[in-house]
């Protein structure tokens, strides 16, 4: 019963390459886009998500045919986030072939770019990335940053997590930016605390470093789903081998 | 114009190239667009009918567009699908901004109830109801050849039909009660789940669509 735990292959994509960086620094070239798409799509992938992490947006329009590309060939959902500002960015996206669109730093400026999204397309396809960091400074554990990482913003992120879920947000993707890229696992607590703050599906991001991680993102932190991208990118373990572990330690997986 | 196979039914809302990727996938070979031209979709062999979005807002683009007649003479007269949104609108009245709906079937479109949403280990269940469930089939149908009872596919949505007749459903999802996954009367096909984006699950049942011969 329910829905199996999804697991979400991530492809952070600049210049029309996919790359993988540590604590969100220090990039590297991980292959082209749509050929690992079609692996991922291959091995049992869920859903992938895609990042466009370019920093000019001179390429920007690059993300929208790398998408046309991957929806001519894999039948299952992707979503795209990256520098996405203004509702007519989520139309672009969707028509490209985006099944959901993730909005980060914009949610923060600019509130109302969720809500009118949201009510235009529907919450379905509007996924809202937190990306959060345990701070010592401040009247609750864990703050929202935005521009990839580099800028504080005072929010709580569970109460800023509820705020998006009212303003329409279907889903939303919690990176822990303590974990990123680290391989020590989920920041579960993080996760834990937003899951059963909201209705809507939690995917947890940032930290997996080896497939007892995935379970835990599942079992600990509450999480519907679970992304990851080096630990696939490079091979060292494949989704469907992901998959297997989960079920053999009790999840529900496709 | 030269007479569809398949007609996409286009009134606006969302990104219904997924769903013509699809079949181009499935079957390159036959002629499959989306279209918003009443007339297209009354001289087309198969016509589906997908959706996403809140459906006030999908009944009022297809009235917007004049869909409305080319789509009801559809369900009656020629293989039709309906996907998602697709499926909802074919009935009477939905509890989603409290609008009525094409009534082609009895029939209500209800929101999952908050208070029910617990599974067996009571863990909460959260709505939308967004991933791969497994679809048991009610019924034997043509839509269904070669795709396992209990294959997962791909849902996502926060309402789901009630039919009034139960003999319409033609597959049921447990999330957490059984609810109806598809629906099947003649000529037409309905479900929830989005086979465009199931994978081979899904792609077969697109495959079995562009063949059925109700």
């Amino acid at each position: 019963m329910g829905c199996a735990k999804r697991i979400i292959p991530c492809l952070d994509v600049t210049d029309g390459r996919v790359v993988k960086g540590v604590n969100f620094l220090e990039l590297r070239d991980a292959g082209d886009p749509v050929e690992i798409a079609q692996r991922y799509n291959d091995q049992g992938a869920d859903e992938l998500t895609f990042l466009d992490i370019t920093a000019s947006s001179d390429n920007r329009d690059l993300i929208l045919h790398i998408i046309e590309r991957v929806a001519e060939q894999i039948f299952i959902p992707l979503t795209v986030g990256g520098g996405v500002r203004k509702v007519e960015d989520v139309r672009r996206l969707l028509n490209a072939g985006a099944d959901k669109v993730s909005i980060n730093t914009t949610a923060v400026l600019n509130p109302q770019v969720v809500e009118d999204a949201a009510s235009r397309f529907g919450s379905q396809c509007i996924v809202v990335a937190i990306d959060a960091k345990k701070v010592d400074n401040q009247p609750f554990e864990w703050e929202v940053f935005t521009h990839g990482g580099r800028q504080s913003t005072g929010l709580d992120a569970v109460k800023w997590a509820q705020k998006m879920v009212s303003l329409g947000a279907g889903e939303l993707l919690v990176t822990s930016m303590d974990r990123d890229g680290t391989k020590i696992g989920f920041n579960n607590p993080l996760n834990k605390a937003i899951s059963d703050a909201v209705d809507v599906p939690l995917i947890a991001s940032g930290g997996v470093g080896n497939l007892q991680h995935l379970v835990d993102g599942v079992t600990l932190g509450g999480a519907d789903a679970v992304l990851a991208a080096s630990i696939f990118h490079y091979g060292e373990f494949t989704v469907k081998q992901a998959k297997e572990y989960m079920r053999e330690h009790g999840l529900e997986v496709r | 114009m030269s007479r569809l196979q398949v007609a996409i039914v286009d009134y606006g809302m969302g990104n219904l190239r997924s769903v013509a990727n699809a079949f181009k996938a499935v079957a390159p070979s036959i002629s499959v667009a989306v279209t918003s031209d009443p007339e297209q979709i009354a001289q087309a062999e198969r016509v589906v009918f997908p959706g996403q979005g809140a459906m006030p807002d999908c009944i009022r683009e297809l009235d917007a567009r004049d869909l409305r007649q080319a789509v009801i003479m559809a369900t009656k007269q020629k293989p039709f699908l309906g996907i998602c949104i697709g499926l909802q609108m074919l009935f009477e009245h939905s509890e989603e901004g409290n609008v009525p709906g094409l009534g082609v079937y009895p029939g209500q479109v209800k929101r999952f109830p908050s208070e029910c949403m617990i599974d067996v280990n009571g863990a909460k269940l959260k709505v939308p109801h967004m991933g791969w469930s497994q679809v048991h089939q009610t019924q034997t149908h043509a839509l269904w050849a070669d795709i396992p009872d209990q294959a997962r596919f791909y849902y996502v949505h926060s309402y789901y039909v009630a039919p009034d007749e139960v003999g319409l459903t033609a597959a049921t999802t447990a999330y957490p009660f059984d609810f109806t996954g598809a629906i099947a009367r003649d000529n037409v096909f309905a479900v929830q789940f989005h086979p465009e984006k199931s994978a081979a699950a899904g792609l077969q049942l697109l495959d079995n669509f562009v063949n059925w011969k109700p």
